[in-house]
């Protein structure tokens, strides 16, 4: 396998990892919030800052390294994205630094403080909407270059169905991902009271889940036929979404095997993340930049990789004593530690 | 415009790094402290350290939260801000970049379980164990992003044909001639600051409530922890200023106003300069430039008029050069002055006028390593990338920058602000006596708080 194709993948690989960890993170600051506002907090509070406290870090690191990674072994992006994304990108920063900064001063500091809580809750909706506009612009339109200037066509990102189906499902699918996973931590805490309101939560988010997907890929056709008609020789992936989907609705519904659920509901978002990326391939940018044409030099692409498989050797030990630490270890989840 | 959008370019980036430094810099300096409390705790079996390192963990999180933020921010920032500088640039500095973020990752890990687990573990020791890889990714983050810096000041490491780097050895670049000074000033600036803050907050407590056991220890720990890295961050200052003279003498004679090029060249201490550029006003001390900058009194060191004038950098430079060295010194002479008194039978240590210098060494320290930072920066310029690409080409063109430049401002007053606030509410109304008493009415139990950690 050529560089640019393990750095892409690796890359793609990590986005989804973020795309994971994230959604639980963002949706436990809205369930957070709403739980407050209809006086139900005192059910899952504890549940979400149990969990999120330890990682929240870890959950931004993974972010920071997919751009880092993909500047490093395609630097067209920075040129590209970098100039096209000056406000956008900037409105993303600033809403990952007031809810990082403001969980730790809730958690750590002052406890139980509605305004943190409300910037801690609306941000973690916010964010999913700023980022998805990145994956919007990848699918060529919104961008121009005249001469050396690079611009983006607000106007036309702002008309498109197409934008905004993306940045729905990006918001239904990180309450739905984070409802299903706090619904499996609670009843890993045999905490009743909480698993049936996270439970409640998770089943009211598929719906709109699964009707956004298929909006946002409508939409998609109309706009990147290249990109459509790749999507759809790809079918059997998408239709192991779709299957991973029903089974996980189906263990929800029948209230059992929650980790089973969960799981399934990342191989569904696994697939059809991967269906999406693949389709897209060979750009990274339609039509600036694509894979081949602006990988990095050899040596360096080398070298990444290098540094890679060692950073994996270090890093993922780490993470499964975290994921014993917080996430298995029974006692823990239950309070008792 | 064009030039418009690069001074505001400019004024955004400078603005983030110098909120971020702040908190990179406790974020790299703090552990240390916290894993030293935490040993002498362990090793004595005196809870006085233990409750140190706790509560210094507790309010380490807080900075770390704003830390991890901002440093967020200014990596965004690079390529949304300087995107023809980072695609030039991303060729070469993507290894040390990339590296960054695993160690980084990798503290991030660690700090979470060690804040989490101070009552899991039989041993004490394990616990403390964790503390290694949260010391050592802090450092090793410090040290990749600064090599970056590095090859900033001076490229190495590939080939330049027709716009773009070629045959690049992402090695050679990472492990360039100012890499070495750069990070032993970095890391030692960092473990000073960090135990000048930790000492600064000790004197505080004790002018403000009097004498305390707790209080003293941390106090006389973290002088000489001062006195250590105070030492170290004089000589990697003259390390610096030795690379200065060799690899880029217009920095070195920018800060030290000298414009020619002489043998046996005098130091100059602040003053200033009138329209001749002629230096008034200012302390010559005899040849001592040649020998800070060679290790020989004689030595010629090149002036700036060797330059051409749109390659040399402000001439403001002195004054933060010379302030940056004063506080280095003064940082020190306090912590002389702490053991003289403490060895010395019949003075204080503990007396009013030099708690009062140690607390202002905190502060004084932060003003360190800004000064620091922009005399390193600002004397770079007008260079992005030194001998290959200037600073208005490689700027954003979008005119969005200089609004963006008020919103971050105003996010950072945000951000300070509430940091401020926050660390204060969890110190004040619970200081470290009462916290002891409680851990001695209950012996097993060493949750003290609400909102502790362990529970």
């Amino acid at each position: 396998m050529s560089y640019e194709l393990i750095g892409i993948s690796v890359l793609w690989l990590f986005l989804y990892g973020y795309l994971i960890v994230a959604s639980i993170d963002f949706g436990a600051g809205f369930f957070a919030f709403y739980a407050r506002l209809t006086k139900q907090d005192h059910l899952i509070n504890r549940l979400i800052s149990r969990y999120l406290s330890p990682v929240w870090e870890i959950t931004n690191v993974f972010f920071v390294f997919f751009y880092i990674g993909l500047i490093g072994f395609f630097p067209d992006t920075a040129y590209y994205y970098g100039s096209a994304l000056l406000v956008p990108g900037s409105i993303a920063v600033i809403l990952i630094a007031i809810r990082g900064s403001f969980y730790a001063f809730e958690n750590y500091g002052s406890k139980n403080n509605i305004v943190y809580l409300f910037l801690y809750g609306a941000s973690g909706l916010l964010i999913p909407a700023s980022l998805s506009v990145a994956l919007t612009l990848s699918e060529g339109g919104f961008i121009y270059k005249q001469g050396e200037t690079i611009s983006l066509d607000y106007w036309a990102l702002f008309t498109n169905p197409l934008s905004w189906s993306i940045v729905g499902l990006a918001i239904v699918s990180v309450l739905f991902i984070s409802g299903s996973f706090l619904a499996f931590y609670a009843s890993r805490a045999e905490d009743h009271s909480a698993l049936k309101l996270m439970r409640s939560y998770a089943l009211f988010w598929s719906t709109p889940t699964i009707i956004t997907a298929l909006t946002a890929f409508i939409y998609l056709g109309q706009h990147n036929e290249r990109h459509f008609q790749n999507m759809m020789d790809l079918w059997w992936l998408l239709a192991l979404s779709v299957a991973f989907f029903m089974l996980a609705m189906w263990l929800l519904y029948s209230g059992r095997r929650y980790g089973l659920a969960f799981t399934s509901i990342m191989l569904q978002f696994l697939c059809a993340f991967f269906a999406y990326g693949i389709g897209q391939y060979p750009y990274i940018l339609d039509p600036f930049i694509t894979i081949e044409n602006s990988i990095t030099s050899p040596a360096m692409g080398l070298a990444l990789v290098i540094v890679f498989i060692g950073g994996m050797c270090m890093l993922v030990p780490a993470l499964i004593l975290v994921f014993k630490l917080f996430l298995f270890d029974a006692d823990y989840v239950k309070g008792k530690k | 415009m064009g030039i418009d959008t690069v001074l505001w370019s400019r004024l955004v980036t400078g603005l983030t790094l110098g909120f971020h430094v702040i908190f990179a810099t406790i974020g790299v300096g703090v552990p240390l402290m916290i894993a030293i409390a935490e040993l002498m705790g362990i090793r004595k079996k005196d809870p006085h350290y233990t409750l140190m390192a706790k509560r210094w963990a507790r309010g380490f999180v807080i900075s770390v939260a704003v830390g991890v933020v901002t440093g967020t921010a200014i990596s965004l920032q690079l390529a949304l801000v300087w995107p023809n500088f980072m695609k030039l640039a991303g060729n070469v500095i993507a290894l040390p970049l990339f590296m960054e973020v695993f160690a980084f990752f990798f503290e991030a890990i660690f700090l979470g379980i060690y804040l989490y687990t101070w009552d899991r573990f039989k041993k004490p020791y394990i616990h403390w164990l964790l503390t290694i890889p949260i010391v050592a990714g802090a450092g090793m983050s410090a040290v990749f992003i600064t090599t970056v810096n590095g090859f900033m000041n001076q490229p190495e490491g590939f080939a330049m044909s027709g716009g773009q780097f070629t045959a690049v050895n992402p090695v050679q670049a990472m492990l360039n001639t100012a890499t070495f000074s750069k990070v032993f000033h970095v890391l030692s600036s960092a473990y000073l600051t960090g135990a000048a803050l930790l000492a600064g907050i000790a004197a505080f407590a004790l002018l403000k409530k009097g004498a305390s056991e707790y209080h003293k220890k941390a106090l006389k720990l973290m002088m000489a922890v001062v006195m250590v890295f105070g030492l170290l961050n004089a000589l990697a200052g003259d390390v610096s200023a030795k690379f200065l003279a060799e690899h880029q003498p217009e920095k070195l004679a920018a800060a030290e106003w000298h414009f020619e090029t002489e043998s046996g060249a005098d130091l100059i201490l602040l003053g200033w300069l009138n329209a001749e550029h002629e230096v008034l006003g200012a302390l010559h001390i005899p040849k001592l430039l040649s020998f800070l900058a060679f290790g020989d009194f004689n030595a010629e060191v090149t002036g700036l008029n060797e330059f051409p004038l749109d390659e040399q950098p402000p001439l403001l430079v002195h004054y933060l050069f010379d302030l940056m060295a004063g506080v280095g010194f003064t940082l020190l002479g306090i912590s002389f002055l702490y053991f003289l008194f403490v060895f010395w039978k019949k003075r204080n240590e503990h007396n009013k006028w030099l708690l009062r210098s140690i607390a202002l060494g905190a502060p004084l320290a932060f003003l360190g390593v800004e000064l620091g930072w922009f005399y390193a920066e600002i004397g770079r310029q007008p260079w992005i990338l030194r001998g290959y690409m200037r600073v208005e080409e490689a700027a954003t063109t979008s005119p969005s920058v200089r609004i963006l430049f008020f919103v971050f401002l105003l996010l950072y007053i945000l951000l300070g602000t509430v940091c401020v606030l926050v660390l204060r509410r969890m110190f004040k109304n619970n200081p470290a006596e009462t916290e002891m008493e409680k851990w001695n009415q209950h012996p097993g139990d060493k949750t003290t708080v609400k909102g502790e950690h362990a529970k």
